[in-house]
């Protein structure tokens, strides 16, 4: 038996079910917290992956930063809290037809390039663990413009290595400051007239 | 017992995000609360980025070693922060909307109705 | 550990019915409990140890004496009676509360308290899992404590609840922006984010620790604390737990276990962001004379003199997380209770600022001083500049192709 395997289906499980009961609950609460659940659980199926360092940023900012202003703003506009706002019978058949056959379109076609059936985990047995990847460090590092894992590979026009992400750090950055002045902005407080 | 040792692959990690990206789809659809439809952009994004970062990990291609390796992981973290900032003006104007009109039904947003 | 266990349970003769994979996978189950054990030993013995010592503290502040009569002349069983009482008080749930998120809520933010413990290193490679982003880790995990808060706050269907929920998250939520800020100044002179490492660049003698390597990282580490104070809800940022104002806050419904698991997180919290300050600052394992070095008690001499020092740095870490919960417990019984908008100034007008303009005097400081003050150990670049061997200098920036990876850096050595 693989810890790998079976922390995969654990993580897969949890993430997939919870985000289903998103959908079929009507309370928004629960919604609320069993969409917390399911992104921590994704966050788990990132660190299996390897990627540990956007697993981090995940749990950071997905989950502890905009799950929390969804939770504050679920507070706040959940006066009643059980009111039921139901969806039509029609609307759900309507919804399970068209994701259906979104769903049977994807599935298939995430099997079919043979590349990707298989992982690489070492043989059952052999006690040899993959030394720890530096992955903070070359993404930091990406993010400044350098890329150290395609040295060689780049753009004819540029440096050695220079291919990073260091035009989309300064965007996204200029981008979340229009963001908090704009959201900052429409959430004011407004005087009442009268 | 055969689907605790078999190997995971991207494959797998495919099928997490589609299965994510589609209750995504359904949630945006189907809820009529304002916050129920910006949970499902939630699940959309989160099932992108599973795929990206499954895509980009060297433990689960069995040959070619690697995938797109880094790019996956920049990917999903700059949609990680375009997803918070986003969440963050959706917010913003849902709440306006409950002030203006005591409710967060999208369907009683109609007043541009024909 | 799980290594060489996988690799000697069959040698030892014992489970050899087990077929060849499920004794791999026992073995890293073994190594992962005794893990968590540990760390949970910690936990509780060091909530148990907390209490008794507020309490004290808090009597001899206040001018009386504390608890005197559980287990002997001071008092030292009295959070096992506390305890006990606990345990057999009635278990009580209000009846319009939401059931399942009630009793789901101080799980919640015990688990997320007790996470972050197993990426702190005790000792020299002495941590439960070794994690290249070892610091944004638990800054992440930590901050997963106010769901807990929420949902109690929301779930208990009271307004004082609510409204202590609300009050937290938002403090909590808050205070993550000075923290972060201010935890970034010691990873960017150390260039790694691996705790570990941290605390291996801090060796020797008092003058490495990370405190006193610039006046920035100085002022860096007392707002650090101010924002971990606030973070972790200890008095004078409690308003979530304002027993004057809002009865008790999030957790007024509950009582006997279930306050109880609130409270665990709470030390929990403390000790950890105690410990983390403790690795960042005042060098983690690493004594103020490094009496191991001298003694020669390392690994390479003989493997029990090495166990024998790790063990010590051990002590060494535990001593210093205890020194500053004594501080936070002191501050606690010392100064009044802030306001809500009084925390949030704090945090946005102050804390905030100073922790950027304390992050860009340590950027300059380390672009300036590369190998640090004259006395000290220069903590330098990682990456090295090949050919000319030399580390690059502020005049001369280094162009792409000179710029790779050290080979010893590679694996994160």
């Amino acid at each position: 038996m693989n810890w790998h395997s079976f922390f995969f289906l654990l993580f897969a499980a949890i993430s997939c079910g919870f985000a289903v009961m998103v959908v079929l609950s009507s309370n928004i609460v629960r919604m609320a917290f069993y969409l917390i659940v399911s992104l921590g659980a994704t966050a788990g199926l990132f660190f299996l992956a390897g990627a540990d360092f956007v697993a981090a940023m995940q749990l950071m900012i997905y989950v502890g930063g905009t799950l929390v202003l969804l939770v504050f703003g679920v507070m706040l506009t959940a006066q009643s809290p059980f009111v039921s706002m139901k969806t039509s019978g029609g609307d759900w058949i309507l919804a399970f037809l068209l994701s259906g056959s979104l769903l049977a379109f994807l599935i298939p076609a995430a099997f079919s390039v043979s590349d990707w059936r298989e992982g690489a985990t070492p043989a059952v047995g052999s006690v040899d663990a993959p030394p720890p990847r530096n992955t903070a460090d070359r993404l930091g590092l990406g993010l400044l413009g350098v890329r150290v894992d395609k040295l060689e590979d780049r753009p004819a026009m540029l440096r050695a290595g220079m291919a990073g992400y260091l035009l989309p750090f300064e965007i996204v950055s200029v981008h979340l400051l229009v963001v908090l002045v704009g959201a900052a902005y429409l959430a004011r407080t407004k005087r009442r007239a009268g | 017992m055969d689907l605790l040792s078999q190997s995971v692959g991207v494959s797998h990690f495919m099928v997490v995000g589609a299965i994510m990206f589609v209750s995504g789809v359904v949630c945006m659809a189907t809820k009529r609360n304002a916050l129920g439809v910006l949970m499902g952009i939630e699940l959309v994004l989160n099932g992108a980025n599973v795929n990206f970062v499954a895509l980009s990990s060297e433990f689960l291609t069995k040959d070619t070693g690697g995938g797109i390796g880094l790019d996956g992981q920049l990917i999903a973290l700059f949609v990680i922060v375009l997803a918070a900032a986003e969440a963050a003006v959706a917010l913003a104007i849902v709440l306006n909307f409950y002030n203006n009109h005591a409710t967060i039904d999208v369907d009683r947003a109609d007043e541009l109705k024909g | 550990m799980a290594e060489y266990l996988a690799k000697n349970l069959p040698d030892w003769g014992l489970f050899n019915w087990l077929p060849e994979s499920v004794l791999h996978a026992l073995a890293y189950f073994v190594v992962a409990l005794i893990h968590c054990i540990l760390l949970i030993q910690v936990v509780a013995v060091g909530a148990l140890v907390f209490i008794w010592l507020e309490r004290k503290v808090a009597g001899r502040i206040q001018d009386r004496l504390g608890p005197t009569r559980v287990g002997g002349k001071f008092g030292w069983l009295q959070t096992l009676a506390d305890g006990l009482k606990l345990i057999t008080k009635e278990d009580l749930m209000p009846g319009a509360a939401d059931e399942m998120l009630f009793k789901l809520a101080p799980y919640i933010s015990f688990c997320a308290s007790f996470a972050a413990y197993i990426a702190l290193p005790f000792s020299d490679g002495w941590v439960a899992l070794e994690l290249n982003a070892g610091v944004f880790f638990i800054l992440a995990v930590m901050g997963l404590e106010v769901f807990g808060v929420i949902l109690a706050g929301y779930s208990s269907a009271s307004k004082w609840s609510l409204f202590g929920g609300m009050r937290e998250a938002a403090q909590v939520v808050s205070y993550e922006v000075p923290m972060g800020l201010c935890v970034v100044v010691p990873v960017l002179i150390c260039g790694s984010m691996d705790l570990v490492q941290i605390g291996r660049m801090q060796q020797g003698w008092f003058t490495n620790w990370l405190i006193f390597h610039d006046p920035f990282t100085f002022i860096t580490f007392w707002v650090y604390f101010t924002c971990a104070l606030a973070s972790v809800n200890r008095a004078p940022f409690d308003l979530a737990e304002a027993e004057s104002e809002l009865v008790a806050g999030f957790h007024t419904e509950y009582s006997g276990l279930r306050w109880s698991f609130f409270f665990m997180a709470e030390y929990g919290s403390m000790f950890a962001v105690s410990g983390l300050a403790a690795i960042l600052f005042f060098g983690g394992w690493n004594g103020p004379v490094p009496i191991t070095s001298i003694l020669h008690m390392t690994h390479d001499v003989h493997p029990i003199l090495g166990y024998l020092a790790n063990f010590l740095g051990m002590l060494n870490f535990v001593f210093k997380c205890c020194l500053w919960v004594t501080f936070m417990i002191w501050i606690r019984w010392t100064l009044p209770r802030l306001r809500i908008d009084q925390v949030m100034k704090t945090c946005l007008k102050y804390c905030t600022p100073i922790a950027a303009v304390m992050f860009a005097g340590a950027v300059l400081w380390t672009y300036w001083l590369p190998g640090g003050l004259p006395w000290q150990r220069p903590f330098g670049n990682r990456y090295s500049v090949s050919g000319t061997g030399a580390a690059p200098t502020p005049s001369k920036v280094p162009s792409a192709s000179d710029l790779t990876l050290a080979a010893g850096e590679e694996g994160g050595a």
